[in-house]
């Protein structure tokens, strides 16, 4: 651990200096980029123009950071009802980047970058592997998926740039990955703490033994994950092991990471601004008290973001970190106020999984999904009930159904559900808003 | 022989069957036999009982789904090769054995199968 906990003395790379600002001086910067940001939003994009207006809200209005909650907030929804480029303040000839991340209805939500975005969003990264201690001379194997998934790119555009030797091995193929890691000589390795434990679990059937590899850092994102699986790794593959966080809708991987000390993840708020509100009535909350994660960039241009909702459930940490750093840290992120969950790296909402039982005609809509961990992997259960004139006197027609109900969920959401058929009025009928998602994952 | 059987959807999980019997039970139903085919999570119970309608109907006002089927009831001779004498003459006239089961007989009498076809009409006629 106190070989590792260097990047401050005599190891500190040029990059990590926005961490350290003096207070004051950050939120000078803050506050000037929350000004220009404000300006590039209302006069390029339509959808914050009407929402200040309809607040009465001008751009000159934000003069510094404590003008931020006269902004409207952003919903995801928002993303989505301008898809594909509602929300882009520049022209398109702009955009050297798109990526996408699922939708609920199929439709992705679209995010672009501007060259200076790329910049600004590998340094992002770099100042989160900075954190965790990865150097120029580390060999870091990305084994996050790569395509419009803003994991396997992001990792790879902040390793790359930090001077890393890059290993875009990107997801699946248990074996190879293995493999790469020994034979390449991986030494940091990033990807979703779930399929992290996957490896080390199938590593012993391909005589690969992880204690003995030369890795000695992992960063992981994408999902939820507990201090219980962080023992596990450090236990069974002997790494430091560290969170990065992110949303492509912000940016992707990197808005946040966690530092040696291990106690919450610093938000780069001199890119992202946090805010802590009270989900129910919008209004601002104290560091230090729960409630949802709101973020706003300072500094993207392609497509800035006025107070996003993130729906995820944290609080600020204001004091000092041990590490030095001034910018801010959240605590880790195990909860969210919507019922959106995240399962091996995908977003998934309830919503999709109902469109998913709607297309199949003997199934009720009357749902219930289970979250389980089952050997540190997630498995998600839909119990559904069948409509009555559908019940045959047969297993093989009701397995045939199980099957259709599971390939129509799979075409929407991408990953392999589980189905199971209950009795008849099994699952409990609410009244006004039903509760679907029942998560007992100890994570 | 064309009879009736009850067919109930269950969960696989402890008390359900009980659930079941007990209904029969308020019922006043009586079991001939009984059987369970069953998966990891769900199975089908199905059931030669003396009362059928009564016997559904209550299961169902129970919230239990219930379905009276036709099955085939056919008698075998209690020698070597009888059964397969019954399953050559249904497999002769393109006849596939969904399920089957035996009915208990409380006599020393030739044992009855319970038999399903798709369908039974067919089935009747080749095994009578
Ligand atoms: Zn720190």
């Amino acid at each position: 651990m106190t070989q590792k906990w260097n990047d401050i003395n005599g190891d500190f790379h040029p990059a990590s200096g926005m961490d350290f600002l003096p207070r004051e001086h950050l939120r000078k910067i803050q506050s000037q980029r929350l000004s220009a940001t404000v300006k590039l939003a209302y006069e390029n994009v339509q959808l914050h123009r009407s929402r200040m207006d309809a607040l009465g809200v001008k751009p000159g209005d934000i003069k510094t950071v404590d003008d931020i909650s006269k902004l409207p907030f952003t919903e995801k929804t928002d993303l989505r009802d301008t898809y594909p480029y509602g929300l882009f303040a520049v022209d398109m000839s702009e955009i050297v980047r798109l990526h996408a991340s699922s939708g609920t209805t199929g439709k992705p939500i679209v995010v672009g970058y501007t060259r200076e975005d790329m910049r600004l969003w590998e340094t992002s990264v770099m100042r989160c592997l900075l954190m965790n201690g990865v150097r120029r001379s580390d060999f870091v194997q990305v084994s996050f998926g790569y395509g419009l998934f803003t994991g396997g790119l992001g990792l790879h555009g902040g390793a790359e740039a930090l001077g890393c030797t890059v290993i875009p091995a990107s997801g699946g193929n248990t074996e190879r990955q293995l493999m790469i890691m020994r034979d390449f000589g991986a030494t940091v390795v990033c990807c979703t703490p779930s399929y992290f434990v996957h490896l080390i679990e199938e590593s012993k059937k391909y005589g690969v033994d992880m204690k003995k590899l030369p890795l000695r850092i992992g960063v992981f994102g994408a999902e939820p994950w507990s201090e219980r699986m962080r023992a596990f790794m450090r236990e069974n593959a002997n790494i430091e092991v560290f969170d990065i966080y992110g949303l492509s809708e912000i940016a992707g991987p990197g808005v946040g990471g966690e530092c040696c000390a291990h106690d919450g993840i610093h938000i780069l708020e001199d890119n992202f601004y946090p805010e802590i509100i009270d989900p129910d009535t919008g209004k601002p909350l104290p560091d230090g008290e729960e409630g949802e994660l709101v973020i706003t960039t300072l500094a993207k241009r392609a497509m800035p973001i006025l107070r996003y909702r993130t729906h995820d459930i944290t609080s600020i940490i204001a004091e000092p970190c041990p590490c030095g750093r001034t910018v801010r840290r959240i605590r880790r992120i195990d909860r969210r106020c919507d019922d959106m969950f995240i399962s091996r790296g995908v977003n998934v909402f309830p919503s999709q999984i109902e469109a998913g039982l709607a297309r199949v005609e003997e199934c009720s809509t009357n749902y219930r999904i289970i979250l389980e961990r089952e050997r540190d992997l997630d498995r998600i259960t839909v119990e559904v009930e069948l409509l009555e004139k559908y019940f045959a006197d047969s297993l093989p027609q009701l397995d045939a159904i199980r099957k259709k109900i599971q390939a129509s969920i799979m075409g929407i959401i991408g990953i392999r559900v589980e189905i199971r058929i209950v009795e008849p009025n099994k699952i409990p009928r609410s009244e006004g808003k039903a509760k679907r998602v029942f998560d007992y994952r100890k994570i | 022989m064309r009879i009736k059987q009850l067919s109930v959807f269950l969960e696989n999980t402890p008390g359900h069957l009980c659930k079941v019997c007990q209904t029969l039970k308020s019922a006043g139903v009586n079991i001939l036999t009984i059987t369970i085919a069953e998966t990891k999570e769900y199975g089908i119970v199905r059931a030669v009982v003396d009362k059928t309608e009564e016997a559904a109907a209550a299961l169902k006002s129970a919230g239990f789904f219930a379905k009276v089927v036709d099955v085939l009831a056919v008698e075998v001779e209690d020698r070597p090769g009888a059964l397969l004498s019954v399953l050559a003459r249904a497999s002769d006239s393109g006849l596939n054995v969904e399920y089957m089961y035996a009915l208990t007989r409380p006599n020393n009498e030739n044992p009855v199968m319970v038999m399903a076809f798709k369908d039974i009409d067919a089935a009747e006629k080749a095994l009578g």
